[in-house]
């Protein structure tokens, strides 16, 4: 489909972008009038935004917004995006992380009446715009492009404490790291298109049906390469090192984003990449492709859990438990069936709300004590903060998968996923590494109630306001943990990548 | 109508929770009432149960199943049968004795209230559900409440004991999960129907895996029961609990453990129940033998405590034994002796503990060797804890005596050896417990606590009278509650004891296919 039909399927994308531009402008002018006061308006464009783009994508009938739900898969500009059930999926999932990095952003204290503030709404915009890209790449350079936008926006949203040591110097580890890292991609890309011929997916997966048996190991070479980009969007260890400082380091609502949005668009552009590009048959079944992921998934997800469980700051300790539940997330990646594809779509959303929820409800606690050690959350439940306090555990018993919460629902797909293909091992390693994750989480749960406030503990008060989006993540939780099947059937529809 | 008793019976605590949770915090004696109230629906369904069950029946009673998850065929399928109807009724009243036994509590009253009717319907759905993926869910939704009530209402230690409970249990349940998942996988189409999956499975998983899946399992449960030397997590947890949790502890979430075997290894996994190893089945070694040294092991540990709550707790691992030991030997005096032990030392340890916590809420200490002559000073009291560790040790007349001998009549033709110690072992049992009445009661009275006017107080008789009643009536005429359960659990042991291979008709068949 050429350039000017595809338009109409790439309103999602174009709301973001007219929003970006606005918010420039609105920003320039404000600063112009309020002599370099910080003004609410980039904050909430950029909310109005990203609401406007999920909007577009769902489609809403009363105003004529057609939405892009059930639409026939098709190639749009050329042959470079992907229009399928499964990229309206994270088109939806990755606005939303977008809308709640936003919002959260606009209740932060480490965003809010900052000089430059309205530069980090453009850049967030920017950064959202990429995770959308990525989800729909279809082609190898647009995969390529889509992940440095991303990324590119990640490091100045690390950056954004200007002045700060710790900001300062996640930002620079991110930039080194994210720099390797996707210079060795695109030289993997260089071997596929060279093996194939062809950069877009459905020409490699035509292309690897009729490899020679001689170049597999090429092949293999080349798999190994692009997947070490993946990777580390997804901070799977080895290449998770960033993630711990970039998290303590950024302000929460870009830790949020980085664990939420910029995890699942990496999810999504892996996943499509194996699925779109690579498929499940020919070279990819000569070679030990799935042992690796499997190999992946349980060094990510024990060193994230083993590690975490030493933190006493709340960022690193998220850091390190995201860096876990890439690893959950990955069982259901080995498994190269629709079933695991649909358990990594499910898993995603759960994780947003519960992650989602932990970063939020965190930072609801920074905002008074400015503080994100754990000493901060002692007593939490006995001086004002009962309602942070026991959302804050739901999500993190959420994280720790017990039923009923999301997390276990999640967990458990995932499980029945590798399981349902004899994956025994893995996920005997994955419901032990469950019961240590337990561990870390509990000690929080534990300081927020088991422990009495100290006589210098300030007692909290927090706004109705506040409490909002935290609740809601909350009993959105417990609600998905009873009653999942209707996200079941979302996911279920959207697992099915066009071949193209 | 009757299909929906059991869904009230479990769901009417949890609605007293969201209740509960409405009530500002400030009225404690509302909430108090409100939650005592909500368990009382479920006590009467549960009497109400016993009454219109058919125990000729064998087949799980007052079903109710519906669609959960359907294109994963995860179905809401609840029922009782035999097995679990006399562990409902055990559950609802002792939940609402509870809930008069915690009227001590003072700091954050909603938020433990709320959470025990949570654990009450956590409790009650273990033992209906008859979906592997519902038990599941209800298994594990005891676990949160039950963390939360041990470490933030507990003893000086509750902290430690909270997490060290928490994170044995969840390793137990995570290999549950995963010996789910493998049966969920092996039938075609999937399914998760408890009744149904024994059936189902047979034939298309190859012993050695059958036993993998049988330990997997085991250990899960055997953390709950809990056996040697899986049993570390229980002193703790008792010791820091409050009275009230330790009761619930002591009295349901104990027999979940050997609920579940019976349920799930016998049910669902029979071949490997009885599969042979080292010349006996595996029952004999895990149940038997395990048991057996469980009886003795808990009894000697129990002599050798100080702390009277921490006695009472070894001797749960002690009496859970005899369950064990019941279960292993497949006659049907054993496994109708070892469910009516679960039920018995279900009332007995309340009542022990119950006990405990009088005594701990005057003196606030449980050192047996402080106190001496406590007979003097609260006789009534003295007479009621007289009764229970009369009842503990066996005494016959008291319903522990009916349900050990029906155990040790059951092993004795399989196992004479284990019958033999299990029964020497109760000498032990009759050691630390008179050992213990004659520090704390007899002799001359603690200068101390001489004129304190201590007497058990009209609440705390209304917790324990119900259950000296219960226990001295099935002492006497036991008949009402084993027939209820009897046919189910010997349908249940024959179908176990058919599902093993005899070995001379497999050859003759295989001859005359051969032929």
């Amino acid at each position: 489909m050429g350039p000017i039909d595809s338009l109409r399927w790439f309103v999602p994308e174009l709301v973001l972008v007219c929003t970006l531009l606005v918010v420039i402008v609105v920003d320039l002018v404000a600063a112009g009038r309020g002599g370099g006061r910080s003004s609410a308006w980039p904050g909430i464009l950029a909310v109005l935004g990203a609401g406007g783009a999920v909007a577009a994508t769902i489609g809403v009938p009363t105003l004529g917004l057609p939405g892009l739900v059930g639409a026939a898969p098709r190639w749009l500009f050329g042959r470079m995006l992907v229009l399928d059930p499964f990229s309206v999926f994270f088109k939806v999932l990755l606005g939303l992380a977008l809308l709640a990095a936003a919002t959260m952003a606009l209740g932060s204290r480490e965003v809010r009446r900052r000089p430059n503030e309205g530069e980090f709404f453009t850049v967030l915009l920017g950064a959202g715009f990429g995770t959308m890209l990525m989800a729909a790449a279809g082609h190898l350079l647009m995969a390529y492009l889509a992940l440095e936008l991303l990324s590119l926006s990640a490091y100045v949203l690390t950056g954004f404490p200007r002045h700060d040591r710790r900001a300062g110097e996640a930002a620079l580890k991110y930039l080194i790291y994210g720099g390797v890292a996707s210079g060795v991609m695109i030289y993997g890309m260089s071997w596929l298109v060279g093996l194939t011929g062809a950069m877009d997916y459905a020409g490699i997966r035509h292309g690897l049906l009729q490899l020679a048996p001689a170049s597999r190991g090429a092949f293999f070479v080349a798999l190994v390469l692009v997947l070490v980009g993946f990777g580390y969007k997804i901070a799977a260890v080895p290449f998770h090192m960033w993630a711990p400082d970039v998290y303590t380091g950024a302000p929460l609502p870009v830790a949020a984003f980085l664990a939420v949005g910029s995890k699942a668009a990496g999810f999504a552009i892996l996943l499509r990449f194996l699925h779109g590009g690579i498929g499940s048959e020919g070279a990819i079944a000569a070679v030990p492709a799935a042992e690796l992921l499997a190999l992946a998934a349980f060094v990510t997800m024990t060193f994230g859990n083993l590690a975490a469980l030493g933190q006493t700051n709340m960022k690193r300790l998220l850091a390190y438990s995201s860096i876990a539940h890439a690893g959950y997330a990955l069982l259901g990646v080995v498994v190269l069936g629709e079933t695991g594809l649909q358990a990594v779509l499910l898993y995603l959303v759960v994780y947003y709300l519960m992650n989602l929820g932990a970063f939020w409800a965190v930072m609801l606690v920074a905002n008074h004590s400015d503080r994100e050690d754990l000493e901060a959350f002692r007593g939490l439940a006995w001086r004002g903060g009962a309602v942070p306090a026991v959302a804050l555990a739901i999500f993190l018993f959420s994280l720790a998968g017990l039923p009923p919460l999301a997390g276990f629902i999640g967990k458990f797909y995932v499980f029945a996923a590798a399981m349902g293909e004899g994956w025994y091992w893995l996920v005997v390693a994955a419901v032990l590494n469950s019961v240590v994750s337990l561990y870390y989480y509990a000690r929080v749960v534990r300081t927020m109630f088991l422990d009495q406030p100290a006589p210098g503990d300030p007692p909290l008060v927090f706004r109705i306001a506040d409490l909002g989006a935290v609740g809601a993540l909350s009993l959105l939780t417990v609600y998905f943990g009873v009653r999942f099947g209707w996200l079941l059937e979302r996911t279920m529809e959207a697992g099915r990548v066009f071949p193209g | 109508m009757a299909e929906w008793v059991l869904t009230w019976t479990t769901f009417t605590p949890l609605l007293g929770a969201v209740v509960v949770l409405c009530l500002p915090a400030r009225a404690v004696d509302v909430i108090r009432a409100v939650a005592t109230a909500f368990t009382v629906p479920s006590l009467l369904l549960a009497g109400w149960l016993l009454l219109h069950f058919d125990p000729s029946n064998t087949a799980p009673q007052f079903v109710q199943r519906a669609w959960w998850i359907e294109t994963y065929r995860i179905e809401y399928f609840v029922g009782v049968d035999g097995l679990s109807l006399a562990m409902v009724a055990l559950t609802a009243l002792l939940s609402f004795l509870c809930m008069l036994a915690s009227y001590g509590i003072e700091r954050g009253v909603k938020g433990y209230f709320a959470l025990f009717l949570l654990l009450e319907t956590g409790m009650l759905g273990t033992f209906v559900a008859l979906d592997l993926f519902l038990f599941y869910v209800f298994w594990e939704l005891m676990l949160l409440p039950m963390y939360f009530l041990i470490g933030i209402w507990g003893g000086p230690r509750r902290e430690y004991a909270a997490i060290k409970f928490f994170l044995y249990t969840l390793l137990g349940s995570v290999l549950l999960l995963v010996v789910l998942l493998y049966l969920y996988f092996t039938p075609e189409p999937h399914s998760f129907d408890m009744t149904a999956l024994g059936a189902l499975v047979r034939d298309r998983i190859p012993l050695s895996v059958q036993l993998l899946l049988w330990f997997g399992l085991f250990i899960g449960f055997a953390i709950k029961i809990p056996a040697f030397p899986f049993h570390t997590w229980l002193p703790d947890a008792h010791v820091e609990a409050p009275t009230a949790i330790s009761v619930i502890l002591a009295g349901v979430l104990l027999k979940m453990g050997t609920y579940a075997i019976l349920r799930l290894n016998y049910g669902i996994l029979p071949e490997a129940t009885l599969a042979p190893l080292w010349g006996y089945p595996v029952a004999f070694w895990v149940l038997g033998a395990l048991g057996t040294f469980n009886i003795v092991y808990g009894a000697l540990c129990a002599m050798a405590q100080q702390d009277l709550k921490r006695l009472v707790a070894y001797s749960s691992i002690s009496h859970m034994g005899y369950v064990m030991l019941g279960m292993a030997a497949f006659t049907p005096q054993g496994i109708n002796g070892a469910v009516l032990q679960m039920f018995n030392h279900g009332t007995i340890t309340a009542m022990l503990f119950l006990l405990v916590g009088v005594i701990y809420d005057r003196a606030h200490h449980r050192d047996i060797d402080g106190f001496g002559g406590l007979a003097a000073i609260m006789p009534i009291y003295t007479g009621l804890t007289g009764f229970a560790f009369f009842a503990a040790m066996g005494i016959p007349g008291l319903s522990a005596f009916i349900s050990e001998v029906l155990v040790l009549l059951g092993a004795w033709p399989v196992y004479p050896g284990l019958a033999i110690v299990a029964a020497s072992a109760m000498v032990l049992t009759a050691g630390y417990l008179l050992w213990a009445l004659q520090r704390m009661y007899l002799g001359p009275p603690n200068p101390k606590y001489a004129d304190t006017g201590w007497e058990i107080n009209g609440r705390e008789l209304c917790t324990l009278l119900p259950l000296a009643a219960i226990v001295l009536f099935l002492g006497v005429y036991p008949r009402p509650l084993l027939a209820l359960q009897s046919p189910t659990l010997v349908e249940l042991i024959e179908r176990v004891q058919r599902a093993v291979p005899e070995p001379s008709e497999t050859m003759l068949a295989e001859t005359a296919n051969g032929g």
